[in-house]
């Protein structure tokens, strides 16, 4: 308990470069996520209404690869935007850019194969009667993703989740540079391996602050929703 | 004006599911005028019948053909209103406004449309309810209002009144009635007799996935021609 | 966003060093000097010394900045950098229990205690992960007449970690291990830890500094990374480096012209 009130007091000891860490990690984080949302809910949403050969094959692909380690993301991120693989040129390898990246491609498999449970269990009520209308498979999956966005909400927060708690990949294609690449949870493993743990705790704290607050945040927003749209 | 899409016409239409026959060698003609009623025990596969006329499933053989050969007429010009409603999460409007622009409807012209199809079943004064919170009457006649505004030549409706209380089934037969009134052909599954006798011209008797009988209302009921028929319309329903 | 706007002001350039370096906190006190005078900013990538020299080979670094003099001279010999600086230089402890169960408390000769180390066999927690540090330490036991990998046991543990985390490890097992000054100075998991032998000449921990080779990498920023460069051996730089005390005890030894 002492550990947790000196790392706490010792992060408000910390101002603008708190600040500026936690300012990082959420822009990183957050954008990823709009961009793994962007591509993988149409992407499950197609999964989930269209029938195609080896569709069950690319499912259980997609489920799998949610399970991807971040540190191997990391790496391949690396090894293709270091200025000796194929997109050297475009100077992204120690960027928040890099970061952006390679947590887009750690998230997106989240959320298309959670968004694809979601909107094929959608589906199954929805299907006849969307059919009926003459709905075309795009304009359904659309649909369909509009009308479960409240279920769909939660795969999401999972994809930020994911993307706010990974070490592995921004530790590689970020290089935690101090004031550049450094977020919250770099900055914690590098106050840990300096022994500095009350720190690092404190760190972590906010870090876990942050996460229920735009947690309980999306929680509020659904449930007013609902109450409003039914 | 633009020339029907009926007569309907199934040859020998067969359709069986996980290897159990649910329809076989059905051949039948759907003509304009008459209301249809399909009239069957649970489980005679009116509601499989229903979906293969108005295109939802495939038969595994047999041919399913219209008089129009445009299917994208074909589509527009039928609507279908299942037995448990299925409203998208918007108010009671949109989901109208929503029927329409799937439809090719102009945007300028859809709220105008859907709010007249509200008052046709009226519902004018629910308009910007959500429609999931509507009661199942309330919801039944909302999908009445949505195939309303398609002004479909051919209504096909699927036990509509199942699922709802007296004074709601009164109400979407009042609606199902001025439909069939203003032209438009209405083919309904049903196993309610009274129901049948209430809105139906003429009646085709389905029974473990056969067509046993096809007679106009009041024959049917008077004189019903196979021995199956009346042992339904007594109350005997026959072992599947 | 506050970062890309500094950067455009007069550029930026990656230096790829080592974390020991980066943990001693060196680069907090001398990069901010060096910035306000040259407005370059410096962006340094800690990773250990054979990941820094490899990002210098990749072209993903401009400067490379690490103490394993054997690497540099490889990394110079492949024609990856265009000239090797001395930089400066600080030493390396041997950490140990305070309870000494090796006897090795302020023996003078390094490798003596290493011997001896072995013979108790009491724990002895080794990096393991191609840093400057570890081949210190490899060399060492070279010294001590003693092949490592063949003879090593039980009380050796190969952690494969940072100078940190290898620290941690060794408070927590109440072990012998090899630390550069700086990192221990600044650490504060100590446990029952105290340093045990220092100040044998073979200890001493050497920082060697490169341009990488823009003639490989055509994307090097060679005239910024040379300001640098140029810098830290001025007397200038060399004052910052010498200036930087941890608890008041200077922790690294400016030497480019000796």
């Amino acid at each position: 308990m002492g550990a947790i009130a000196e790392g706490l007091r010792r992060v408000l000891e910390l101002d603008r470069e708190l600040w500026h860490i936690v300012a990082l990690s959420l822009e990183v984080s957050l954008s990823a996520v709009l961009i793994a949302t962007a591509l993988g809910l149409p992407l499950g949403a197609l999964l989930a209404v269209k029938r195609f050969a080896g569709r069950r094959t690319v499912i259980v692909l997609l489920n799998a690869l949610m399970g991807l380690p971040p540190v191997v993301v990391g790496l391949l991120i690396y090894l293709l935007l270091s200025r000796a693989g194929p997109l050297g040129e475009l100077g992204l390898l120690f960027t928040p850019g890099a970061m952006v990246i390679a947590q887009s491609v750690l998230v997106l498999p989240i959320i298309a194969a959670l968004a694809r449970q979601t909107l094929e269990d959608a589906w199954r009520e929805y299907e006849e009667q969307l059919r009926s209308l003459g709905a075309r498979e795009l304009e359904a999956a659309f649909t369909l993703i509009w009308d479960a966005r409240f279920s769909l909400v939660t795969a999401v927060l999972a994809g930020l989740g994911r993307a706010a708690a990974e070490v592995g990949a921004v530790m590689i294609v970020g290089g935690n540079i101090d004031g550049v690449t450094r977020v919250m949870t770099t900055a914690i493993a590098l106050e840990t391996s300096k022994g500095d743990l009350p720190l690092a705790l404190g760190l972590g704290f906010v870090l876990i602050a942050l996460v229920l607050a735009v947690n309980a945040a999306a929680q509020l927003i659904k449930e007013a929703a609902v109450r409003r749209y039914g | 004006m633009s020339a029907s899409i009926l007569p309907l016409a199934l040859e020998n239409v067969s359709y069986a599911s996980n290897g159990q026959p649910i329809i076989s060698s059905v051949s039948l003609a759907i003509v304009a005028g008459p209301s249809t009623i399909i009239l069957g025990a649970n489980g005679a596969g009116k509601s499989v019948l229903m979906r293969l006329m108005h295109g939802l499933l495939a038969p595994a053989s047999g041919t399913v053909s219209w008089r129009e050969k445009d299917m994208g007429r074909v589509r527009r010009l039928q609507a279908m209103v299942f037995q448990r409603p299925v409203m998208l999460r918007r108010s009671a409007l949109a989901n109208v406004v929503y029927a329409l622009a799937v439809a090719g409807v102009p945007a300028g012209e859809r709220e105008a449309q859907a709010l007249a199809a509200l008052d046709e079943v009226g519902l004018r004064h629910l308009a910007q309810r959500p429609a999931r919170v509507l009661s199942g009457g309330e919801q039944q006649r909302l999908a009445l209002a949505r195939a309303w505004a398609l002004h479909p030549e051919v209504l096909f409706l699927d036990e509509p009144t199942a699922n709802l209380d007296p004074g709601a089934v009164r109400e979407i037969e009042t609606v199902i009635k001025a439909f069939d009134a203003a032209g438009t052909k209405i083919v309904m599954a049903t196993h309610n007799l009274g129901q049948a006798r209430r809105l139906g011209d003429e009646v085709i008797y389905l029974q473990a996935g056969r067509v046993m009988e096809r007679a106009p209302i009041e024959q049917f009921f008077a004189r019903p021609a196979t021995a199956e028929a009346a042992a339904f319309m007594k109350g005997e329903l026959p072992w599947v | 966003m506050g970062v890309a706007l500094a950067a455009a002001l007069a550029g930026f350039i990656t230096v790829a060093s080592t974390t020991s370096t980066e943990q001693s906190g060196l680069f907090k006190h001398l990069l901010p000097i060096f910035e306000k005078k040259t407005g370059i900013q410096v962006r340094v990538v800690a990773v250990g010394t054979g990941q820094a020299l490899d990002i210098g080979r990749r072209g993903d670094a401009d400067v490379v900045l690490v103490h394993a003099k054997p690497l540099e001279e490889k990394f110079m010999a492949e024609g990856q950098g265009v000239k090797r600086y001395d930089v400066m230089y600080n030493d390396f402890v041997l950490i140990g229990p305070k309870s000494d169960p090796a006897h090795v408390q302020g023996t003078k000769d390094v490798a003596v205690a290493f011997r001896k180390i072995k013979e108790a066999q009491a724990p002895f927690v080794s990096r393991g992960d191609r840093s400057g540090t570890h081949f210190a330490e490899l060399k060492i036991w070279r010294l001590a007449g003693i092949d490592i990998a063949r003879e090593k046991g039980a009380w050796y543990r190969d952690t494969g970690q940072g100078m940190g985390p290898a620290l941690n490890t060794a408070a927590a097992m109440n072990a012998h291990i090899l630390s550069d000054r700086g990192t221990w100075l600044s650490f504060k998991n100590r446990g029952d830890l105290v340093i045990a032998v220092e100040g044998d000449r073979r200890l001493y921990n050497q920082y060697g500094v490169m341009l990488v080779n823009p003639a490989k990498h055509p994307n090097v920023k060679a005239k910024l990374g040379q300001a640098f460069i140029d810098w830290l051996i001025s007397p200038e730089g060399q004052d910052a480096i010498a200036s930087y005390r941890i608890n008041g005890e200077q922790l690294f030894f400016p030497n480019a012209h000796e």
